[in-house]
C-alpha cells in the first residue's frame, strides 16, 4: 500500500490542536489525583503532624504579636447585636444551670490563696464594663457588652505567681479552656457578672464567664466552675480537637 | 555574544509553582473555613473543600500562609531587584492593551519567550495586586485587634470578611483564564517549567 504524501505544513494546525487536547488531559488528571490525594491527605499521621508543627509556629507568632496594651475596639450601645447569639457545643436546651447563692468559683494552683470565691465576694470587687466584639473561629461576630472583675485584679487578690504561664478554666457544662498569663493579665480580661447590665442569663454563661476580646469565641469560657494557675500546658476542649490554642484575634 | 539566560528566570520559576500550590491549598482550605459560616446564599460542595472539617481547614489556611508569604516575599524581592517588575509587568498604555486584547481574543496573539505582551502584564500586575489585597485582608481578619488598624483600613471586621471573600473571587476568575490561556499555549506552560531560550532577535529579551 502506498502511503500518502504528508506535507508538514499542512498537518501543523491538526498536530497543534493534538497537543493541546493532550496537554489538557493531562491537567485534569493531574488535578483529579490532587482532589482524590486531598481527601484522605489530612487522615496522614505525618501530614497531621507537620500541620500540628506549623500551627505551633503560628501560635508562636500570634503570641509575639500580642499585646498587653492594645486594646479591642469598644462600640456605642447602639451597636450591640440584637438578639445576642446563644452558642456552645451543644444546643440551648441543653444549658445546664446551678443556683447563683450555692455556687462557689474553686481556685487552685500556683496561687497563695485557694479558698473558694462566692460571687458576693466578686460583686465587692472593683467592676469594668465593656462593649465589644465577639469573635467566633467560624467567622461570624457580634457585639455584646459585658461587666464584671478584670481577671487581674482577682489574680493579684489570691496571689498568684503571675510569672506562671497558663490560666486554666473548667466548666460545670463540662467545657474547658487555657490562656497564656500575658492574657490574663489584659486590662481587657473580664470575669463576666453581668450581660447589657443584668445579671449574666443562663443562656450566656451564668453566673460566671471570662470575657477575653482579644482571643476568639472558643477561648471565652462561660459556666465557669474552676481556675487554675499553672506552668503545665493545660490545653482545652476545643483545643484537644485540633483548634489553635493561642486563638488570638 | 554571551548566550542568554533562561526565561523566565529560576527564581521566578520557582516561586511561581510554589505560590500557585499553596494558593490552591488557601482557596480549598479557605472554602472549608466560609462553610462553617456562609456570608452569601451558598456553601462549597465539601469535596472541593479542604482540611476534612474547620480545624483542619484552618490548620492548612494558616500552613499555606507561611508558604505562601515565603514564595511572595522571594518574588516580591526579585522583581525590584532585578528589574523584572519595571521591565516585564510595567503596564503598557490603553491602546496596546486594547489591541492585544483583541489579538488575543481571536487567538492571534503570538507569544516570544523573555517578552510580556500588554495582556499579560495588565493580567498578571492585576492579580499580584489581588493578592497582596487578599493576603492584607486576610490578616486583618485573623487579627482584628492586634492589627486593628489593617481591620479599619478594610472597613471594619465584617467588611474586610467580604472582600477578603472578593479578593479569592477575582484570584479565582484569574486562575480560570490563566490556566485556560496556558493550555491553548502549551509553550508557555513547558516555559513556566524548564524555562526557554528567549528569541534572539528580541532586543527586549536578551539581557
Amino acid at each position: 500500500m502506498k502511503r500518502p504524501d504528508l506535507d508538514r505544513a499542512s498537518i501543523a494546525p491538526e498536530l497543534r490542536r493534538l497537543e493541546r487536547r493532550l496537554m489538557l488531559k493531562g491537567a485534569i488528571s493531574l488535578g483529579g489525583l490532587a482532589m482524590l490525594s486531598g481527601c484522605t491527605l489530612d487522615d496522614e499521621p505525618a501530614v497531621e503532624r507537620a500541620l500540628a508543627r506549623v500551627m505551633s509556629l503560628t501560635d508562636r507568632a500570634q503570641a509575639l504579636l500580642f499585646s498587653r496594651h492594645r486594646l479591642a475596639r469598644e462600640f456605642d450601645a447602639a451597636r450591640i447585636t440584637r438578639p445576642f447569639p446563644f452558642n456552645a457545643y451543644y444546643g440551648q436546651e441543653d444549658v445546664r444551670t446551678v443556683d447563683p447563692a450555692g455556687w462557689r468559683l474553686e481556685v487552685s494552683g500556683l496561687v497563695a490563696d485557694r479558698r473558694p470565691w462566692s460571687l458576693a465576694q466578686f460583686r465587692a470587687l472593683p467592676q469594668k464594663r465593656q462593649i465589644t466584639r465577639h469573635i467566633c473561629v467560624e467567622g461570624w461576630s457580634a457585639i455584646g457588652c459585658w461587666s464584671g472583675v478584670p481577671l487581674s485584679v482577682f489574680l493579684h487578690h489570691v496571689g498568684a505567681d503571675l510569672r506562671a504561664k497558663y490560666v486554666d478554666f473548667h466548666c460545670f457544662d463540662d467545657y474547658s479552656t487555657s490562656i497564656d498569663m500575658a492574657t490574663a493579665l489584659h486590662p481587657q480580661t473580664i470575669m463576666v457578672l453581668d450581660f447589657d447590665d443584668t445579671a449574666l442569663p443562663a443562656a450566656y454563661g451564668a453566673p460566671m464567664k471570662i470575657r477575653i476580646p482579644t482571643k476568639l469565641g472558643y477561648k471565652n469560657p462561660k459556666y465557669l466552675a474552676a481556675i487554675s494557675v499553672t506552668n503545665r500546658f493545660p490545653g482545652g476542649y476545643w483545643e484537644d480537637q485540633g483548634y489553635d490554642w493561642f486563638g488570638g484575634s | 555574544m554571551p548566550r542568554p539566560r533562561r526565561t523566565p528566570a529560576r527564581v521566578i520559576r520557582i516561586t511561581h509553582w510554589i505560590g500557585a500550590l499553596s494558593m490552591l491549598v488557601m482557596i480549598g482550605s479557605g472554602w472549608q473555613i466560609y462553610n462553617a459560616s456562609p456570608i452569601l446564599p451558598f456553601t462549597f460542595p465539601p469535596w472541593l473543600t479542604l482540611g476534612g472539617w474547620l480545624a483542619g481547614g484552618i490548620a492548612w489556611h494558616f500552613a499555606a500562609m507561611w508558604v505562601l508569604m515565603g514564595a511572595g516575599i522571594v518574588y516580591g524581592t526579585y522583581g525590584v531587584v532585578s528589574g523584572h517588575f519595571r521591565r516585564d509587568l510595567r503596564l503598557r498604555g490603553m491602546g496596546a492593551i486594547g489591541r492585544d486584547m483583541g489579538l488575543a481574543l481571536r487567538f492571534r496573539l503570538s507569544h516570544t519567550p523573555g517578552h510580556y505582551n500588554a495582556v499579560q502584564r495588565l493580567l498578571y500586575t492585576g492579580v499580584l495586586i489581588v493578592a497582596c489585597l487578599t493576603v492584607a485582608s486576610g490578616l486583618s481578619i485573623w487579627k482584628p485587634v492586634q492589627l486593628g488598624w489593617l481591620c479599619w483600613l478594610f472597613g471594619g471586621y465584617d467588611l474586610a470578611r467580604r472582600i477578603h471573600f472578593t479578593m479569592m473571587a477575582l484570584i479565582v476568575g484569574f486562575l480560570v483564564v490563566h490556566v485556560v490561556l496556558a493550555l491553548l499555549v502549551p509553550s508557555t506552560l513547558f516555559g513556566m517549567v524548564f524555562g526557554r531560550r528567549p528569541a534572539p532577535h528580541d532586543p527586549e529579551a536578551v539581557r
